[in-house]
C-alpha cells in the first residue's frame, strides 16, 4: 500500500521531467554552500579548534550524510505546519493508515536523492585524503554512524515537527533545532563552548552524529578527553532519540485539535 | 467603463504631495501587514538566534583571541548577530508576493492602479523593513550583547551611516527580488531562478562568512561586480567600523550605485514584461 502511494509520488514528480533535474542539481548546488563556507573559514586558519581541514571535512561529510538520509526518509514532515493549517491533516487521520506513514508518503523528495550522493562523494573524498587507516572495524563503523545518524535526525524531524499540532503558525521554529543540529554537528564540538556545547552535544546528543564516530575514523584522541568507544554510541543514543519522538508524535497526535476549518 | 476610469486616475494626480502621501499610505500597510504575522516573527527570530549563536562560536574559534581579516573578536560577534538580524530586514529569502499573484493573474489589478508596480511594491517593502528592523534586528542584536561582548560602534556619525546604509539594503535586495520574481512572467516554473538566487545571496552577500574571508580580487569581483555585499556586508562593516570614514562612505557609494541600477532595472524588465503580458480568463 505504502509502497503504491510512493510509487505514485515518483511517477508523478518524474513527469515533470525538466522541473524533476532541476529540483535535484538545485538541491544539491544550494547545500554546495555549506562546504564552500568551511572551505573559506579554513583559507583564515590552518586548524579550528584543535582540527584540520581534512579532519573537519571528515566531520562534515558524516553529519550531511547522515542529515541527508533523514531528509529524504522524512524531511517532508516539516510540512506538518501546513496540513494542520489547511485540514489536509484530518483527510489523513480518518484513513485506515498510519498517520506519519501517510503524511511521509503524501510528498517523497526524490529530488534529495542528490544531496546524498553529494554527500557521499563529499564524505568519500574526504576519508581518503586525510588518510584514514583502514581496519574491520573502522569500516563497519563507517557503515553504522550514518545510518544511525540518519535514524537520530529523522527523530528530530519528527519530533519537533509536533510543535504544528498545538501552534499552527509555528513557522520555521521547528527547523531552527533541525537545520541548526545539522549545522552543529558539521564542525568539531571543540569549537563551541560553555552551556551551548553542553545543551547540544550532551543534552541533545548532537555529538555522537558526527564528533565521535569521526574521531574512532581519524584515530584521533579526543581533545576534551572523552574515551574512545563514545564513537560507537550512535546507534545506542539514535534508538533513544527515535523511541522518544515517537513517544511525543503519539502524544501529539492524541491531543490534536483540527483548526475546524 | 471601469478601465477607463482606472487608467485615468494616472493624470488626476494634481501636486507632488499626492503621490508621496499614496506611497506613505503603502509604507504603512506594508508595517501593519507584517504586524499582524506575530507569531511567524517570533519563530523566524528564534532561527535567526539559533544560528547566530552557531556562528558565533565558530567565527570566534577562527579569531583564536586575535585579529582575522582584519576584524577583532568583538567585531566579528557584531557581525554575526546583526547579520542575523538584518537578514529579516533586507528580507533575503521567502518573499514570492510578485511571483505569486503573476501566476494567478492577481497582478492585472496592480497595472490599473494610479501607481507605477516598482514604486508600489517598494513602498509596501520599506514598510516591512521598518516593521522587521524592530522585531527582527533589535531582538537579535540584544540577544548577542546578553550573551556576547559585541562590539558597539565609538563614533556617533557611525549611528546615521548605518541607517543610511540599512535603508539602501533594502531597496537593493528587494531590486533583486524583484528581478527574480519578474523570471514568472516568462517562466511558469521559477524554481531554478529561486535556487540559483538562495545558493549566490547567502554566498555573496557576507551572511555565512565576511566578504573579506575571500583573497582581494575575489572581494573585489563581488563587491564591484554584483549586488550582493550590499545586502548584509555593507551595512555590517559600516556598523563595525573596521575602516576609515572615507572607506565606510565608499561602501555606501557603491551601495547608491547599486540600489541605482537594481531600480533601473526592474523598470526596464516591468516595462518589457507589461508588453508581452497576456491575462488568462476574464
Amino acid at each position: 500500500m505504502y509502497a503504491k502511494l510512493i510509487g505514485a509520488q515518483g511517477r508523478g514528480q518524474a513527469s515533470y521531467r525538466v522541473s524533476f533535474w532541476l529540483d535535484l542539481a538545485g538541491t544539491t548546488v544550494v547545500v554546495g554552500a555549506d562546504l564552500i563556507s568551511v572551505l573559506v573559514i579554513f583559507s583564515r586558519v590552518p586548524v579550528l579548534a584543535g582540527f584540520t581541514l581534512k579532519e573537519t571535512i571528515v566531520l562534515f561529510g558524516l553529519a550531511l550524510m547522515s542529515f541527508s538520509v533523514a531528509d529524504l526518509l522524512v524531511g517532508n514532515i516539516e510540512r506538518i505546519r501546513t496540513y494542520v493549517r489547511l485540514g489536509t491533516l484530518d483527510t489523513v487521520m480518518i484513513r485506515p493508515l498510519g498517520v506519519l506513514a501517510q503524511l511521509l508518503c503524501l510528498d517523497v523528495g526524490f529530488r534529495r536523492v542528490g544531496r546524498i550522493l553529494y554527500s557521499g562523494t563529499v564524505l568519500g573524498i574526504a576519508l581518503w585524503v586525510a588518510g584514514v587507516q583502514w581496519t574491520p572495524s573502522k569500516v563497519v563503523l563507517l557503515v553504522v554512524a550514518p545510518l544511525a545518524g540518519a535514524a537520530f535526525f529523522c527523530g528530530f524531524f519528527v519530533a519537533t515537527s509536533t510543535v504544528a499540532f498545538w501552534w499552527i503558525e509555528s513557522g520555521e521554529i521547528a527547523n531552527s533545532l533541525t537545520y541548526g543540529g545539522r549545522d552543529f554537528t558539521s564542525y568539531p564540538i571543540t569549537v563551541y563552548s560553555g552551556w551551548f556545547r553542553k545543551i547540544f552535544a550532551f543534552g541533545l546528543g548532537f555529538a555522537f552524529v558526527a564528533y565521535y564516530p569521526g574521531l574512532v575514523l581519524l584515530g584521533k584522541a579526543d581533545p576534551l578527553g572523552g574515551p574512545p568507544w563514545l564513537g560507537w554510541l550512535s546507534p545506542l543514543v539514535s534508538a533513544a532519540v527515535v523511541a522518544l519522538a515517537a513517544f511525543i508524535w503519539r502524544f501529539g497526535v492524541r491531543h490534536y485539535r483540527s483548526t475546524g476549518s | 467603463m471601469g478601465l477607463v476610469t482606472a487608467t485615468a486616475d494616472r493624470s488626476t494626480i494634481r501636486n507632488f504631495t499626492e503621490p508621496l502621501a499614496l506611497i506613505g499610505a503603502i509604507t504603512a500597510s506594508g508595517f501593519r501587514r507584517f504586524a499582524t504575522y506575530r507569531q511567524a516573527t517570533f519563530a523566524s527570530l528564534t532561527t535567526n538566534i539559533m544560528f547566530g549563536f552557531l556562528r558565533t562560536y565558530v567565527l570566534l574559534a577562527v579569531a583564536g583571541g586575535g585579529v582575522v581579516a582584519g576584524y577583532s573578536g568583538p567585531q566579528l560577534l557584531t557581525y554575526v548577530w546583526t547579520g542575523q538580524g538584518l537578514l529579516g530586514v533586507v528580507m533575503l529569502w521567502g518573499w514570492s508576493d510578485l511571483a505569486d499573484r503573476i501566476r494567478s493573474g492577481d497582478i492585472v489589478t496592480d497595472l490599473l492602479r494610479p501607481i507605477h508596480p516598482v514604486v508600489n511594491y517598494l513602498a509596501a517593502d520599506l514598510g516591512r523593513g521598518g516593521y522587521a528592523m524592530i522585531f527582527r534586528f533589535f531582538p537579535a542584536v540584544l540577544c548577542g550583547a546578553l550573551f556576547f561582548d559585541i562590539y558597539l560602534p565609538a563614533e556617533a556619525i557611525t549611528y546615521p551611516l548605518f541607517a543610511l546604509s540599512v535603508l539602501l539594503a533594502i531597496v537593493i535586495c528587494f531590486g533583486c527580488r524583484y528581478l527574480v520574481n519578474a523570471s514568472a512572467y516568462w517562466l511558469l516554473d521559477m524554481r531554478g531562478v529561486n535556487m540559483l538566487w538562495l545558493f549566490m545571496s547567502g554566498l555573496m552577500s557576507g551572511l555565512y562568512f565576511p566578504i573579506r574571508f575571500l583573497p582581494d580580487w575575489a572581494a573585489a569581483l563581488l563587491w564591484f561586480g554584483t549586488p550582493g555585499p550590499s545586502f548584509l556586508q555593507a551595512p555590517m562593516d559600516v556598523l563595525i567600523e573596521r575602516d576609515p570614514l572615507p572607506v565606510r562612505v565608499g561602501m555606501i557609494g557603491v551601495q547608491v550605485f547599486w540600489a541605482v541600477l537594481m531600480l533601473w532595472l526592474c523598470r526596464v524588465v516591468q516595462r518589457r514584461a507589461e508588453r508581452r503580458l497576456v491575462i488568462q480568463g476574464g
